[in-house]
């Protein structure tokens, strides 16, 4: 072509990225790749090998990682992890900032390797992924100096095993080390086997920057690998970023193993378009919502809702904008959408769209394609309806489906009608609509008039079988810490056996029942079971739980749910009244205690309950969200919402205290709850469900049940409309919880078998945390 | 003309609603090098013109990513920035201009680039846009660029501010067109879009449109006084709605002048004004642009955002007056690999 060509078809042409200081890099190691253990590469040794799926050479050679290799990195984390957590926050903080630094000044290697590796344009990784790695180390050194002064109460959990995904390979790396190690814990890191080379590079950072050995440790190798890692004894933190098949399959392997767990999985977020948004800008958030590497984000806005009334103008628009969108080598500068990640993938797109696309209108962008190498063409397939497969199954491609919705309430149920919540966005000039309807989508994260905003400073993660747990922002920390001082061994308690000689009942018969939707109502199965007190006195009588109490317990928690958007001080004048109902029948309370314990210790424990209605009461106005300080020009609001319906399995020692120190947390955060009572010592619940009567507390926002643990909890863990279970019971039954919760990934609290001092240590933030969800608003302005 | 203009609208399948007004009293005359139906306007719509919405941020992201995503490189970066002196209005308005430096600059009009850095890139001569003056120095330009066919264009109504006597801003484009310019820079009243007297800017529009009569006429916005972009998108709509040939984004007086935010907002416009009617408008970005870097951008945002017709010198001028030089040093290093220097480029 001459100028004089060009100057009359005034084509874009190529604008190649140079490829070959970090090819260089490669020849310099020699292709080949071992792992990164105790600050030093092991010899490499056999695996697959590493593509670059725009042209398919092959880059280098990874060394699959063995049980002996992840052991010595278990090992070797495990020995580096106590000096390394006694290291001052600030000593930590200097080698994060070196980290960042030295992020900075690679970048453009760290970007070209990504990109040769992972397939996804020069510009996303050059402008966007190694930019966000720096700040997340950035940011993270600031979080190690200041944990010493903010976080006191807490400390690092030990040894993490991390396996990150391949669509953000160096990104996600950073999202996992840079909070582990910050906070004094050190890791045993999985890249994917696709796209291990940004983190080969990294470990070499690590070493530049004079990390101690074994803070930072690197193994690469495919999913039986990753299995080493999720299985190990010795890692007392699992995180993973992936699907959420597998992400399902880590929640039961390590159920009942003590391993804290977040998960950050898939999505199919809904992208949401009123009639009185700005179209074009609309349009354009698209190109970056679904067609961003490729549409292989977990948090692509893949599921299109358009108001009716705009929807054909609004179609024609995005199919003219799709063809301008230019496809090709990612190492071009000059393109939008790159290659997929590898053979697989595009098969695994192709397929989903040639099955099912055409229970809508498929249209792909008219681009050229390039003669070799895995793409796939920007695709949207409009006039599906929420049954249709692809509006429910992600397909983790560039592949947008389309449905409409008449009015903003019903925008919601569409754009709830997933078991994904991930992320969410909102299109709308009219902030009254636009902040009316952030709040009532379920997801982690909602973006206001953009798509795919990230920063270190606002946490990510979701809800429902997107996982759980945050990453980034100050709720990303307490994935990374504990609560110093753990308790001691909980036994379990039983109850009191029928004496071989009972004497009458001296007082007239009263039938403890089960309380649902503020009533009180027979236990469905029928039977009822004895309670004596360790005298031999019959004490009352309580109906044997069952599966069917949990489910109308679950129904009535579900129809209260209206609890949620009151307000918080109408909740915190609720919990004081009950405190108020409660203390005027203290005696009677403490009284039933002593004769289930045979002990002296009700008044104390009726004192303690009061007391704890009141520090909910106090905090159900003042757990307050936080407005992040994200490099846009606007906010992120993190507001604090409830889990929704929380099922507990309460504390058996502590009748009464065990109920309220559940309950209480749970309803000041406006979630509803179903409450097994404690299972040795049940009579203070069910007297308590008459104080909830006279207090004012709405039907259905509190729900009892009385019965066995392990029957009643298998039941919770399985229901797939319960948002969360809670274990503080002395049965053992956290291993189950944990594994049948896999189930709809809902979030667990289980006490693993460790006793509480329910008196001095039954109240406070961790409680709270666990009572809600962190969802980050983002809501870019400016006129 | 307007038969045609029709015809080429309905062959594109987009709406026509919005062309059934009446365009007996506005002129649809080509000028010789434009090869495109004058856009004749239409009747206010004030339903289209209140349902523009702009959000800031997000044209803002738009336009800080685009350079990130487009790029061009050795020959294709040349044949852009040539393609950009074609567009460029070449434009003195100084209070000290006289006709000697008027002359001057129309010799660069006609001869852009150092000849024989145009043999070494294989190019046929090129000239600018158009030579861009006060009124007084209309009759100069038209003689200095006689045969060569660049045209003249003439900023008129009381620029910059225009705030004097309207019938004395509509007689100034008559006195202009008769001078000889073919092109006509009114401002438009800006407290009409500050008021939100649409109807009011719509009259203006049309009233100045008719005083122009064959010459096209560009509105010129003054984007930077508008208050926020979604007072531009109207403003852009109501212009051209009132028959606007081109629409223009600064006098270059005012503190803040073409941006790429401001370029995206009128755009967008002028791709809505084109699928509901089937006229093409004109877009011309004036002040502050002055890198070859920043013209090559904005041309990949209008070939981008509007389509590879929107690039000719009839639908697309750039306002610039220091821009025409660092393009030649650029063209110059393109064919030497050495950076140019100033003195060795012909001054306009």
């Amino acid at each position: 072509m001459t100028v004089q060509d060009i100057f009359d078809s005034m084509d874009y042409g190529p604008a190649p990225e140079n490829a070959s200081e970090a090819l260089a890099w490669l020849v310099d190691r020699g292709d080949h790749f071992g792992h990164f253990i105790n600050g030093a590469w092991t010899s490499p040794t056999e695996g697959c090998d590493s593509k670059n799926p725009a042209t398919g050479e092959i880059l280098a050679t990874l060394s699959q990682a063995t049980q002996s290799d992840v052991d010595a990195a278990v090992l070797a984390a495990s020995k580096a992890q106590p000096k390394w957590a006694k290291t001052s926050g600030h000593e930590r903080a200097k080698f994060l900032y070196a980290i960042a630094r030295l992020v900075q000044k690679h970048s453009r290697l760290f970007a070209v390797l990504e990109t040769l590796d992972n397939g996804k344009p020069i510009r996303e990784s050059r402008d966007i992924d190694i930019p966000l790695v720096a700040r997340h180390f950035y940011y993270h050194a600031g979080m190690a100096q200041l944990q010493h002064s903010e976080l006191p109460d807490r400390e690092a959990l030990g040894v993490c095993g991390q396996i990150i995904p391949w669509n953000f390979p160096l990104l996600m790396l950073a999202w996992k080390i840079a909070p582990a190690i910050a906070m004094g814990n050190t890791v045993v890191l999985k890249p994917a086997e696709y796209t291990s080379l940004t983190a080969l590079l990294f470990a070499e950072i690590c070493q530049e920057a004079g990390l101690p050995k074994g803070v930072v440790n690197i193994v690469t190798g495919d999913g039986a690998t990753g299995e080493m890692i999720v299985s190990h004894p010795d890692i007392d933190k699992i995180a993973f970023t992936g699907s959420t098949s597998v992400g399902r399959k880590i929640r039961e392997a390590t159920a009942g193993s003590g391993k804290a767990l977040t998960l950050e999985l898939g999505g199919k977020s809904p992208y949401i378009v009123f009639e009185d948004a700005d179209i074009d800008s609309a349009i354009e958030g698209l190109v970056d919502a679904i067609w961003f590497n490729q549409g292989q984000v977990c948090c692509a806005g893949s599921r299109l809702l358009v108001q009716e009334g705009i929807a054909d103008r609004f179609y024609t628009k995005l199919r003219a904008r799709m063809d301008g969108l230019r496809l090709g080598n990612p190492m071009d500068k000059c393109i939008d959408v790159g290659a997929i990640v590898d053979e697989t993938q595009l098969s695994t797109i192709t397929r989903l769209v040639d099955a099912h696309g055409s229970e809508g209108d498929v249209y792909h962008a008219k681009c050229d394609l390039p003669d070799s190498g895995f793409y796939y063409r920007p695709t949207l397939i409009t006039g599906l309806h929420p049954a249709a497969t692809l509006m429910q199954e992600e397909i983790f491609g560039p592949v947008l489906v389309g449905t409409t919705f008449r009015t903003p309430a019903e925008a919601i149920e569409v754009a709830n009608n997933t078991r994904y919540g991930l992320a969410a966005s909102v299109w709308s000039e009219n902030l009254n609509l636009a902040l009316e309807i952030a709040p009532k989508l379920v997801a982690g994260v909602v973006w206001v008039n953009g798509t795919n905003m990230f920063d270190a400073a606002a946490g990510f993660g979701g809800t429902r079988e997107s996982g759980f747990g945050r990453e980034g922002g100050w709720e990303g920390l307490t994935a990374y810490t504990k609560p110093i001082d753990q308790g001691k061994k909980l036994s379990q308690l039983s109850r009191v056996a029928a004496p071989k000689d009972p004497s009458p009942a001296g007082t007239l018969d009263r039938t403890a029942k089960m309380y649902i939707g503020g009533k009180q109502s027979r236990p469905d199965s029928g039977y009822s079971d004895a309670i004596w007190s360790p005298k031999g006195k019959l004490l009352g009588h309580v109906g044997q739980g069952s599966r069917k109490d949990i489910r109308n317990a679950v129904e009535a928690a579900h129809k209260a749910k209206a609890w949620g958007k009151t307000t918080g001080h109408l909740r915190a004048q609720i919990l004081y009244y009950i405190a108020e109902n409660l203390s005027a029948r203290a005696d009677e309370f403490a009284d039933r205690i002593d004769d289930m314990l045979g002990k002296r210790s009700g008044d104390k424990e009726v004192e303690a309950a009061i007391s704890r209605l009141f520090t909910y009461g106090a905090w159900a106005d003042k757990y307050d969200g936080q407005a992040h300080g994200v490099p846009i020009r606007g906010i992120a609001l993190a507001m604090k919402q409830p889990v929704g319906v929380i099922g507990t399995l309460c504390a058996d020692e502590a009748p009464l205290l065990g109920l309220i120190s559940a309950m209480a947390p749970a309803i000041a955060m406006g979630n509803t709850c179903v409450l097994a009572t404690s299972q040795a010592y049940p009579l203070s619940a069910t007297d308590f469900y008459q104080v909830l009567d006279t207090s004012d507390v709405p039907a259905g926002v509190v729900n009892i049940v009385t019965g066995d643990h392990a029957d009643l909890g298998k039941t919770m863990a399985d229901h797939l409309d319960i948002d969360a279970v809670w274990s503080f019971s002395s049965s053992d039954v956290s291993a189950d919880i944990e594994r049948r919760s896999a189930g709809s990934l809902k979030r667990t609290w289980v006490n693993n078998g460790i006793a509480r001092d329910w008196i001095k240590d039954g109240e406070g933030r961790t409680f709270l945390e666990h009572a809600t969800e962190i969802k980050n608003i983002w809501i870019p302005y400016g006129e | 003309m307007a038969i045609s203009a029709f015809t080429s609208a309905g062959s594109l399948g987009v709406q026509t609603e919005h062309q059934t007004l009446s365009t007996t009293d506005m002129t649809s005359t080509q000028l010789p090098q434009v090869h495109e139906p004058r856009n004749p306007g239409m009747a206010l719509d004030l339903d289209w013109v209140s349902s523009v919405q702009v959000n800031t941020s997000a044209v803002e992201r738009r336009c800080a990513t685009l350079p990130g995503r487009r790029s061009v490189k050795k020959e294709y970066q040349a044949a852009w920035m040539l393609k950009a002196i074609t567009m460029i209005d070449l434009t003195t308005l100084s209070g000290d201009d006289t006709e000697g430096r008027v002359r001057r600059l129309c010799a660069k009009a006609r001869a852009p680039v150092n000849p024989s850095l145009m043999d070494d890139l294989g190019m046929a001569p090129i000239t600018t846009g158009a030579v861009c003056v006060y009124h007084d120095m209309i009759e100069t330009a038209v003689d200095a660029l006689k045969g060569t066919g660049i045209p003249v264009a003439a900023v008129s109504t009381g620029f910059p501010a225009g705030l004097s006597p309207l019938h004395l801003r509509v007689q100034e484009i008559t006195e202009s067109v008769a001078a000889g310019a073919a092109e006509i820079d009114i401002v438009i009243s800006r407290r009409h879009v500050l008021t939100g007297n649409w109807q009011a800017l719509y009259d203006e529009m049309r009233l100045f449109r008719r005083a122009c009569g064959d010459a096209h006429v560009k509105a010129i916005l003054a984007t930077g006084e508008l208050g926020s972009l979604r007072n531009v998108a109207r403003a852009s709509l109501v212009c051209m709605m009132a028959g606007a040939d081109f629409i223009k984004t600064s006098t270059g007086k005012e503190s803040v002048n073409a941006t790429l935010p401001v370029s995206l907002v009128m755009i967008r416009a002028i791709r809505d004004y084109y699928e509901r009617t089937g006229f093409r408008v004109g877009y011309k970005p004036a002040g502050g642009i002055s890198k070859a870097k920043d013209a090559v951008t904005y041309l990949s945002l209008i070939k981008d955002e509007l389509g590879d017709h929107w690039l000719q010198p009839h639908l697309f001028r750039f306002g610039a007056s220091s821009l025409l030089g660092d393009i030649e040093r650029q063209l110059e290093h393109f064919t030497t690999g050495r950076y140019s220097a100033n003195h060795r480029h012909a001054m306009g």
